[in-house]
C-alpha cells in the first residue's frame, strides 16, 4: 500500500489491484484495496475540513501573563496545571449566556469567562483550555475520574454534590423563576401553581422542587427546556420554570412571546461554584483567591457584562464560601 | 446501589411504566405491522402503494421526530394526547415500519409454490394469506421480529423525554438527587431493561426451536 498517500483522492490512473473503485455493496472482503483507498481519502478530507474548521476564531485580546510555575508548590494541582501549560475545563455547551458552543465548536458565556480567568492565573493562555462538554449527570464522574480539572457549568453547590467533589465559588448565586407567555398574568408567582401545567427539564433541581415542594403544580418534563419553551408556546404548558439565567436567555431571544413572572423574581437560591476533585484543598484555595481578586479589580463585573449582563442586571458578586 | 433501593417504589413505577409502553406498542405493532406487510404483498395496487410510503417514510425517520410530532404538531392541528397515549402511538407508528419489514421478509421466504397451490384450490388472497402464507412465514420472521421488539423497548427510553417518567427519565431525576451516586443508578436503571430484554432474546430462542422442529 506503499503508492498511497494519506490524503490523496483515488483517480482512474492510479493503478489498484481491484481495478477502478466501484463499491458493489455485498463486498465481503473489508480489506480490499479499492476499499481502502476510498476510506483513506475520506478520512484525509475529514481531517482537512476539521483543521480548517478550528483554524480561526482565537480571540487576540486574551493577553496572559507569565506565570512562573515554581511559584507553586511542588506537587500541588496548580504547579502541574502551569507546567502542563494546559487546562481541560468542563462546562456546558448548550445554556445560553453561561456556555454554549457556536458553530466553530467553542463556547462563549460567563462560565468560560470564568474558566479563562483561572486559567490566566496559572499562565495557561484562553487557547490552551480544553473544552469539555458536560452536562448535569456527568459532572460528578468527570471530576472523580479526572477527565476535567475544573467544572465550571452552572454548577449548584449542594450537600449531596459536595460528598464527592469540592466546590470554589460560589461565583454567582441563581434562583429558581417562572417564565410564562407575554401577557399572561394568571401566575404573579410560585403559590399560583395549583392545578397549573408547570414545565422543566427531567432531572433538574428545579423540577425536583416543584416536584417536592408544589404538589398541587401539574409537573410536566422534557429532556430540554426548548421543548418547554414549545410546550407553552402551544398551550400545554401554562409556565416554565428554572434558574433565572437560563430563562432571561430565552426571554431575551423572543421578546414579543415570553416573559418573566415579577420581573424574574426567584424564589430558590442556587450559588453556581466551580467543581474540582475532592481534598483539592490548595487548588479551592487558590480558585477562591481568583475569584476574590476578580471581584476586587472589577474584571469579575467586567466578564459579566460582556455576556449574561447584555439581557440581565449586574448583581453583586456573591461571598465566596471557604468551607 | 444505596439510593436505587431507597426510591424502589420509584424504580418499579417507572419499570411498569416501560414495560406499558413496550407491551402495549409491541402488540400494537405487530399487527399494525402484519397488516401493512399483507398490503404490500396485495394484488391491489393502491393498497401496495399506501403501505410502502407508510413503511418508507416511517422507517426512515428519527423516533424523536416521529415523537414530537404525536407530542408538539397535532396538538397545533387540534388533537392533544396524554404524553402516554402520544408515547405509544409514536412508538406503534415506528415500531409497525420494521414489523412489517421482518414480515415481508417471512412472506418472501415462503415459497411461491405455496401460494399457487393454495389458489389453484380456490382460496381468496386473504385466505391464502392468513392460512397458508403467514403461518410460514412468520417461523422465519421469529428472529428479525424478536431484534426488532428488542429495540422497541430500548426505544421507549425516548419518551423520558417527552415527559413520561419512564426508567430512562427516572435515572435522570435519580442521577440529579443523587449525584454520589451516578454510577451505580445508571447500572441499575440498565440491569432493569436486561431483565426485559434478555427473556425476550430467550422466548426468541425458544420459538425459534419449535419453528424448526414443525418444519
Amino acid at each position: 500500500m506503499s503508492r498511497q498517500r494519506p490524503d490523496h483522492v483515488p483517480t482512474e490512473h492510479q493503478p489498484s489491484p481491484a481495478g477502478p473503485v466501484v463499491r458493489t455493496g455485498l463486498s465481503l472482503r473489508p480489506g480490499t484495496p479499492s476499499r481502502r483507498v476510498f476510506l483513506t481519502g475520506t478520512v484525509g478530507a475529514a481531517a482537512a475540513l476539521t483543521l480548517a474548521a478550528c483554524g480561526g476564531g482565537d480571540d487576540a485580546s486574551d493577553d496572559v501573563a507569565d506565570v512562573d510555575s515554581s511559584s507553586f508548590e511542588e506537587g500541588s494541582t496548580m504547579a502541574k496545571l502551569a507546567d502542563a501549560g494546559k487546562i481541560t475545563v468542563g462546562t456546558k455547551f448548550d445554556q445560553p449566556l453561561f456556555g454554549q458552543a457556536g458553530p466553530d465548536g467553542k463556547p462563549t458565556g460567563f462560565d468560560v469567562e470564568i474558566a479563562k480567568m483561572i486559567a490566566a492565573a496559572l499562565g495557561i493562555k484562553a487557547d490552551k483550555i480544553e473544552w469539555t462538554e458536560t452536562v448535569s449527570a456527568n459532572r460528578e464522574p468527570f471530576i472523580q475520574n479526572g477527565q476535567v480539572d475544573i467544572v465550571v457549568a452552572t454548577y449548584t453547590i449542594n450537600d449531596e454534590r459536595k460528598k464527592v467533589v469540592d466546590f470554589a465559588g460560589p461565583y454567582y448565586t441563581a434562583g429558581q423563576a417562572l417564565m410564562v407567555k407575554k401577557g399572561d398574568d394568571a401566575i404573579t408567582g410560585p403559590d399560583d401553581l395549583k392545578d397549573k401545567n408547570v414545565c422543566s427539564v427531567e432531572g433538574s433541581t428545579p423540577a425536583q422542587n416543584i416536584e417536592d415542594n408544589y404538589p398541587d403544580a401539574k409537573l410536566v418534563t422534557f429532556d430540554t427546556y426548548s421543548k418547554c419553551v414549545t410546550a407553552l408556546d402551544n398551550g400545554q404548558a401554562d409556565t416554565v420554570t428554572t434558574d433565572n439565567v437560563i430563562l432571561a436567555g430565552f426571554v431575551a431571544a423572543d421578546k414579543d412571546k415570553l416573559q418573566m413572572v415579577d420581573d424574574g423574581k426567584t424564589f430558590t437560591k442556587e450559588p453556581y461554584g466551580i467543581g474540582l476533585k475532592k481534598g483539592d484543598d490548595d487548588f479551592r484555595e487558590f480558585i477562591n483567591d481568583t475569584l476574590q481578586k476578580a471581584y476586587d479589580d472589577g474584571s469579575w463585573a467586567e466578564a459579566w457584562k460582556s455576556t449574561a449582563g447584555q439581557v440581565l442586571p449586574t448583581p453583586d458578586p456573591p461571598k465566596i464560601d471557604r468551607y | 446501589m444505596g439510593s436505587l433501593l431507597a426510591s424502589r417504589a420509584a424504580v418499579w413505577d417507572a419499570f411498569t411504566t416501560t414495560l406499558f409502553l413496550a407491551v402495549t406498542a409491541g402488540v400494537l405493532a405487530l399487527l399494525v405491522g402484519t397488516l401493512l406487510a399483507a398490503m404490500r404483498v396485495s394484488p391491489y395496487a393502491p393498497l401496495r402503494t399506501v403501505a410502502t410510503v407508510y413503511t418508507e417514510f416511517l422507517r426512515n425517520t428519527p423516533l424523536t421526530i416521529v415523537f414530537f410530532f404525536f407530542v408538539f404538531v397535532t396538538p397545533s392541528m387540534g388533537f392533544t394526547f396524554a404524553y402516554k397515549v402520544a408515547a405509544v402511538i409514536a412508538l406503534t407508528c415506528y415500531t409497525s415500519a420494521f414489523v412489517a419489514e421482518a414480515v415481508r421478509s417471512g412472506i418472501n421466504s415462503v415459497a411461491v409454490g405455496q401460494a399457487e397451490a393454495a389458489r389453484s384450490l380456490g382460496m381468496s388472497f386473504g385466505q391464502n394469506l392468513a392460512i397458508v402464507v403467514l403461518p410460514q412465514a412468520f417461523r422465519t420472521a421469529i428472529p428479525p421480529l424478536i431484534s426488532v421488539l428488542i429495540a422497541l423497548v430500548k426505544n421507549t427510553s425516548v419518551a423520558g423525554a417527552f415527559s413520561v417518567l419512564e426508567l430512562f427519565a427516572l435515572s435522570k431525576r435519580l442521577t440529579n438527587a443523587h449525584s454520589s451516586d451516578v454510577i451505580a443508578i445508571l447500572v441499575g436503571i440498565a440491569l432493569c431493561y436486561l431483565v426485559i430484554c434478555i427473556p425476550l432474546g430467550r422466548l426468541a430462542a425458544a420459538l425459534e426451536r419449535k419453528a424448526a422442529f414443525a418444519r
